[in-house]
């Protein structure tokens, strides 16, 4: 069999015949962190929202996320949802950003047996997976051990 | 409620891999058993719940077919879907339903059929409770959030995975008395700990099993319920609340604030306290959920479920029996149905019908079912009339 | 070739992915004595992708260390030309999602381009060009891969996976570096190349060898005769690096000594990163030089082609260094992994799809 007869398995079992526009349309999220800012409240939401529950208003601003936090929990996933098979064993963790926002993203480049709780991780862009071997590539953000410590923060 | 509301008749069928059953045969099936339970013919509104036959089954539109299948051309029939706590849900309208005045006998059941998927896709199916976008997109599972958790909690409070351990062995003693439980045997305490890894550290044994089941429930108005048995249960207090949908958006990771705020209203609505439970059937979809029901209904201090668990008090003899039926882990957990497997359990219980399980003098009991982790939880409180 | 207006390397960024695999862990498979390529090639290991990595994850990485670098406005940035050997697609560029996570969208013009391991000093005359020109602020141009190999072919040893970006603008008081001259020698040699429904490379294996020689040499020669400079006059000297052996040889060969190639010469540690590799070669003497000092590039690109560039180190280098990891910190930040591991990343198991 010719190596690219090999359809890859690694395929995101969404709705049968589902359009790439349900991931574009969270592109800005996914590539850049980008959260809303109720500056009357002061508390920044993740992912983004119409508005803010606090006090109501709908003029909330987009704002960047820091790419820095620490680990605060994480598991490591050994049945996974179909699509993710190739990348058992794998980590999903709960990390609080510099701002104190908290984010849940798979973490990457480590072996579960060299994790500790709190420790540095900065966010990377990789891929999540791919519809089938012609189908599109989802890439979105996940952390790891920051590589350099007390590296610059994405602005 | 403006009238009170009872229930009386009761239906199960054992939870199972049901190769030879269908969505509709394990609906059929539980459903007659409850009809003939309260010795009626027929009811006058039916409310089903099922999380995700279009899923699992390639099947919406449940609810005709389902009042079709028992032969209920005519009345209103209503699927619920609340994600894992459906037939809660589908209990609370069904309540509402006699409550109100709108009819008088009313079914309630709840059914999921899964074994004609693989387990990878199961897992996913039942990850769509989660945020698509910003949790399963992650390649999170509905097991991977609760072992977060269950990671945070061991640390935070000192517990070891024994005591999950031993929880898990109490549900399997508890099931080994239940006909109806997918698992009815003991287990070793070993056995409990020494399971594969599903989203460490939450291991096999710590996990509701996959299967199919059905069960239903006949309501109607209390002050009627003599007509049709002599032992009646009163469904006292219900409630359903909320959290955030998202987990990372949490103020409080390990604590359910949904269980909190459902308790609370169902216990006030019933006049009661957590001291006045005699049984209750909670939401043990793992076993770190146990603990935290446990926690969050009033039963044991935050970070102390543990304690409960090695002094026995939450044993069938002890001071607050939890899931006599087995619970989710060895009773089982087809999703859409256990909500009412849970309310079946505890009127069979204040009925005094539970056989070897029975808690002894049992008059009130709850029933605890949560959608995802926390996302939601319904409390129904029942007593003995 | 000299820009009218003198440009600068505003930033530059670099990306190594953290796994590698030896070439006794690839020789003990194919039964071959390791030494063959350890000695013979200068290779000690390659660095390979991770399963969640590709050459749009690794220069978008090695594109924001540029960014950063740089310390401008990504909406400011004009053009983003990928070049890459690698594409994850072969119809919609790596470009559109490098410059939507960079922040540069939606005001760039962005392309792919394919010029074997010399895309990425391709991409960066275009952005010379453009900045120069004034058509655009900045330019970032990206040179990635993640090389593919047939397995057990000689290439095995060799391909491996990286990425470089530079932002390039008019040169300015904090640029880190100026691009003063390039000079291209392009042939239409079949010394390497990939059919289009192929998987892998084909090479002439020494016809290879000796295009490689062949177009460095004269670009490089060329550009030393135009800039009426010698060899001596350099302090650093950059090749592409298919292996060690190759950059030893043509330094020697055109009269630059071994210690001048030996701050751009990555390959032995991490492999050869195709489109990457001269970039990083670059990346890795910016990270240490001093202003004022010499380099001289050379690209080279199967098909064939060299490019030659001449590149003088500014003040502005020294506060721009610690912006963003340097390309030792990824070099030595590092994880083995077997050939079984490396095999079904590289997704060469048949019936992988039947999980």
């Amino acid at each position: 069999m010719e190596p690219q007869q090999l359809s890859m398995f690694l395929r995101l079992n969404e709705v049968k015949g589902e359009l790439p526009s349900r991931h574009w349309r969270e592109l800005p999220q996914r590539y850049r962190l980008e959260a809303s800012f109720c500056p009357k409240c002061s508390i920044t939401y993740f992912p983004p929202r119409e508005f803010c529950p606090e006090c109501g208003s709908r003029e909330l601003e987009r704002r960047k996320l820091p790419h820095r936090g620490k680990l605060v929990t994480y598991t490591v996933m050994y049945t996974p949802p179909k699509g993710f098979e190739l990348y058992v064993p794998y980590i999903v963790g709960l990390v609080r950003l510099e701002d104190g926002t908290y984010i849940t993203a798979q973490i990457t480049d480590v072996d579960p047996q060299e994790l500790d709780l709190d420790i540095d991780v900065e966010a990377v862009i990789r891929k999540i997976g791919e519809k089938g071997r012609d189908g599109p590539i989802y890439y979105s953000y996940k952390f790891r051990p920051a590589v350099l410590n007390g590296g610059s923060t994405e602005t | 409620m403006k009238r009170k509301v009872a229930v009386i008749g009761v239906g199960m069928v054992k939870v199972d891999h049901h190769w030879s059953e269908s969505l509709r045969s394990l609906f059929t099936k539980a459903a007659l058993n409850a009809l003939e339970d309260a010795g009626i013919p027929k009811v006058e509104a039916l409310y089903v719940g099922n999380m995700s036959a279009g899923q699992f089954n390639n099947q919406e539109n449940i609810a005709p077919l389902l009042a079709d299948s028992l032969g209920f051309n005519s009345i209103p029939s209503i699927r619920v879907e609340e994600g894992c706590s459906s037939g809660a849900a589908a209990l609370y309208m069904g309540l509402k339903d006699v409550a109100s005045g709108m009819h008088d006998i009313v079914m309630v059941g709840g059914v999921e059929k899964m074994m004609d998927t693989t387990t990878n896709d199961a897992t996913f199916i039942i990850s769509t409770v989660t945020d698509q976008e910003y949790e399963a997109f992650t390649g999170l599972s509905l097991a991977g959030i609760n072992a977060m958790v269950m990671r945070l909690y061991m640390k935070r409070f000192g517990v070891k995975r024994e005591s999950f351990a031993k929880f898990v062995v109490q549900m399997h003693d508890n099931a080994s008395k239940n006909p109806y439980a997918q698992f009815p045997f003991k287990i070793s305490l070993e056995k409990a700990l020494n399971s594969v890894p599903v989203a460490d550290p939450i291991h096999l044994m710590d996990c509701a099993p996959i299967g199919d089941g059905a069960a239903a429930l006949i309501l109607c108005p209390a002050d009627k319920a003599k007509e049709f048995v002599s032992d009646c249960v009163e469904i006292a207090g219900a409630w359903k609340a909320n959290d955030t949908f998202l987990f990372h958006m949490r103020k409080d990771f390990l604590t359910l604030k949904a269980t909190v705020e459902a308790s609370r209203n169902a216990y006030e609505m019933a006049k009661i306290t957590p001291e006045d439970i005699d049984v209750a059937e909670v939401h043990d979809s793992f076993s770190i959920a146990g603990f935290l029901a446990i926690e969050d209904l009033g039963f044991a201090r935050k970070g102390e479920a543990w304690k409960a668990v090695e002094e026995g008090l939450i044993s069938l003899e002890g001071e607050i029996p939890i899931n006599p039926s087995g619970g989710l882990k060895a009773r089982g957990h087809p999703i859409g149905a256990t909500g009412i497997y849970q309310a079946a359990e505890i009127v069979l219980q204040l009925r005094g019908e539970a056989g070897k399980r029975q808690v002894p003098d049992a008059q009130v009991g709850i029933t605890h079912n949560t959608s995802g982790f926390g996302t939601s939880a319904i409390v129904h409180v029942f007593k003995a009339k | 070739m000299r820009p009218k207006v003198r440009v600068g390397i505003e930033g530059w960024g670099c990306y190594i992915p953290q796994y590698r695999i030896t070439v006794e862990a690839i020789a003990s498979v194919w039964g071959v004595p390791s030494e063959r390529y350890k000695e013979g090639l200068l290779i000690r290991e390659k660095a390979v992708a991770g399963p969640d990595e590709d050459t749009i994850t690794l220069s978008a990485e090695a594109a924001m260390n540029a960014v950063k670098r740089a310390q401008i406005d990504p909406l400011e940035i004009g053009a983003v030309l990928c070049g890459l050997e690698s594409h994850p697609y072969a119809v919609k560029p790596a470009g559109c999602t490098v410059a939507e996570i960079v922040g540069a969208t939606p005001n760039p013009l962005a392309a792919d381009l394919e010029f074997a391991c010399k895309a990425g000093t391709e991409a960066v005359q275009m952005c010379m060009a453009l900045a120069a020109s004034g058509m655009v602020k900045y330019g970032l141009a990206v040179g990635a891969d993640v090389a593919q190999s047939a397995p057990g072919d000689d290439l095995e040893y060799s391909a491996a996976a990286g990425a470089a970006a530079l932002i390039i603008g008019k040169l300015n008081s904090s640029s880190a570096a100026s691009i003063e001259a390039t000079c291209s020698y392009v042939t239409d040699t079949p010394d390497f190349w990939r059919r289009a429904e192929q998987p892998y490379p084909k090479h002439g294996g020494p016809f290879t060898a000796l295009s490689y020689f062949h177009h460095v040499t004269f670009a490089a020669e060329q550009l030393i005769e135009e800039l009426g400079m010698r060899p001596s006059d350099f302090d650093y000297v950059v090749f592409h690096q298919p292996n060690g052996k190759f950059p030893l040889r043509a330094a020697s060969q055109l009269g630059f000594t071994r210690d001048q190639v030996l701050k751009g010469l990555l390959v032995p540690y991490i492999g050869n990163t195709y489109s990457a590799s001269a970039l990083l070669g670059l990346a890795a003497v910016l990270d240490d030089a001093s202003p004022g000092e010499q380099i001289l590039l050379v690209s080279y690109g199967s098909g064939a082609g060299s490019d030659a560039m001449y590149i003088v180190v500014q003040d502005g280098v020294e506060e721009k260094r610690h912006l963003a990891p340097k390309v030792w910190d990824y070099v030595k930040r590092k994880k083995y992994i077997d050939y079984a591991c490396y095999a079904k990343w590289r997704r060469m198991i048949i019936g992988l799809e039947s999980k």
